[in-house]
């Protein structure tokens, strides 16, 4: 246990003496928050659907929560580049407790900033349905964060260069994020966009945190559960696969 | 402690470490010389569970280390050739998660960090970033941090590398009372050749992958009828330059003549 938790404290650490990250990853979900939301939120009252704003904020807090968790497997590559990988990869510490403890530091970081987020979005005007449900999105943020961390120490493991994991974020990642639902409804949307959305498993998130903060759901909350349950073991089992073959 | 038995490691179609075999007794300081190039760091990985080897077999501790890496970690400690530091931590923090994942008791933790931060005369510096650290002030930390736990077999892959001559005596008469108290065993490697003559109860040359000789100083000296330790090595390793440093004369001379051309 302690090695999980000096490992988890590592990555918090890191996080919080970086304010150069701290900054660059509020910035790029607060630019989605302006520009579409005053942006679109004309057009999206004029078709009749209400506030855009309200709709966006669940939605770039999942981008937050979800890039930021990627960045996890990108903080491997670092590590390996500047040689301390190695350090760890000899300890007498077994290989899940390694990346258990880094993946509930990243996740625990990629929490915060979806939350700075969800702190903003006030400020500039939204307002959940029920502020105890907030707490849910909690929750299902922090499963939406290990789930990816766990993903992105998989792909740290065996990617080797910065290029190999921006290639898998770019055409992986950003495609999944584009076509969850986050930006705008999956309703009248054609077919083939609607099949994606629902085999894709960051829609559920984007819908169970939907249900968390304004009450409305598109596929249900046990459904959204039962997805995120599914990403989550299968995910945390990629990762803990692919990271007992980690080579230096 | 250690067995190597036939051991192999083939990258692609380049033999890095030929059909190596040597043993190291517990309590032993041991030393492996060679040329840049000659795969002593190789060996060196495959004997951590860093890289696994093509062919042969490893034993450290009676255990086997490509069966067993989890045991055997257990077993060692090992202080790189290359950097291995979290620069953005300072330096307790390096030394305290070190000892941690190394299961060094709570009480004993911060003491022995002590001990060690102040050997190697960083205690002051114990709080700043890493990343703010020279050169050798962050080889004597990696130092102190290889040596806070106090391991069966002790792997050092050139540690004196560009440490002062002050801190260099430190480390090895360090080493040699862990050696002798604790029966540790130590596998170092190094190209200061009278490090090697004073320190190493036995050494093995190897060259091109192959060992090429086994034995102590004075065996070794005594088989080439030569004097000194140097003169042992020249004659058998020849006194050509490798490869890489050809390489990096080519390099050299090549921005030379880049900066000539301006
Ligand atoms: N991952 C690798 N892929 C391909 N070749 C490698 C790899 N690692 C090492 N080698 C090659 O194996 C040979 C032995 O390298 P090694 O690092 O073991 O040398 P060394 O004896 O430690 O030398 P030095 O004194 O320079 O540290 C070198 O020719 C090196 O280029
Ligand atoms: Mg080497």
């Amino acid at each position: 246990m302690r090695t999980v938790y000096i490992l988890w404290l590592r990555q918090i650490k890191r996080y919080f003496r970086s304010r150069s990250r701290i900054v660059g990853a509020i910035g790029q979900p607060l630019l989605f928050l302006l520009a579409l939301g005053y942006g679109l939120g004309s057009v999206y009252k004029a078709a009749g659907r209400g506030n855009y704003l309200q709709f966006l904020v669940p939605g770039i807090m999942a981008q937050t929560v979800l890039f930021s968790s990627m960045f996890y497997g990108a903080m491997i590559i670092i590590d390996r580049q500047f040689g301390f990988l190695k350090e760890t990869l000899v300890v007498p510490v077994s290989r899940f407790k390694i990346m258990i403890g880094g993946a509930l530091g990243g996740a625990t970081t990629a929490v915060i900033q979806g939350s700075l987020v969800f702190f903003i979005s006030l400020a500039i005007g939204f307002r959940p349905h029920n502020w105890i449900m907030t707490l849910v999105a909690l929750v299902f943020m922090c499963a939406l964060a290990l789930a990816i961390t766990s993903f992105s120490s998989g792909i740290g493991s065996f990617v080797q260069d910065m290029q190999g994991f921006q290639a898998i974020n770019q055409f992986l990642v950003f495609p999944l994020y584009f076509l969850s639902g986050a930006l705008y409804p999956l309703n009248n949307v054609p077919t083939w966009l609607r099949i994606i959305a629902e085999i894709n498993p960051i829609s559920y998130t984007v819908d169970a945190l939907r249900w968390a903060m304004l009450g409305t759901t598109k596929f249900g909350l046990r459904a959204d559960i039962l997805a995120m349950s599914i990403t989550l073991v299968v995910l945390m089992t990629f990762g803990t696969i692919r990271f007992r073959h980690i080579r230096d | 402690m250690i067995e190597v038995n036939n051991l192999t490691k083939r990258f692609g179609d380049f033999t890095a470490v030929d059909n190596v075999s040597f043993s190291v007794n517990r309590g032993e300081l041991f030393a492996l010389l060679g040329p840049n190039g000659a795969g002593k760091s190789t060996t060196i990985k495959m004997l951590t569970t860093l890289l696994k080897p093509t062919s042969g077999k490893l034993k450290l501790n009676g255990l086997d280390v490509v069966k067993d890496p989890d045991a055997v970690r257990r077993s060692f400690g090992i202080v790189f050739q290359d950097p291995s530091l979290d620069t953005d931590l300072t330096a307790y923090e390096n030394m305290e998660l070190h000892g941690i994942m190394y299961g060094v008791a709570k009480k004993e933790l911060a003491p022995r960090i002590e001990e060690l931060l102040r050997l190697v005369e960083l205690w002051e510096r114990r709080n700043s970033f890493v990343k703010t650290f020279s050169g050798g002030m962050k080889r004597r930390l990696e130092i102190a941090r290889g040596l806070l736990h106090h391991p069966k077999v002790l792997f050092l892959d050139e540690p004196t590398l560009g440490l002062d001559t002050q801190t260099r005596h430190l480390l090895w008469s360090y080493v040699d009372s862990l050696t002798k108290e604790k029966a540790m065993t130590v596998l170092f490697t190094t190209h200061y050749l009278e490090e090697a003559e004073s320190n190493a109860h036995r050494i093995a040359i190897i060259d091109h992958g192959k060992l090429i000789a086994i034995g102590s100083a004075s065996e070794l000296k005594k088989s080439t009828g030569t004097d000194s330790l140097e003169q042992a090595y020249l004659e058998l390793t020849g006194s050509e330059i490798r490869e890489e440093e050809v390489d990096a004369h080519e390099a050299w001379r090549s921005i030379r003549r880049a900066r000539n051309m301006r």
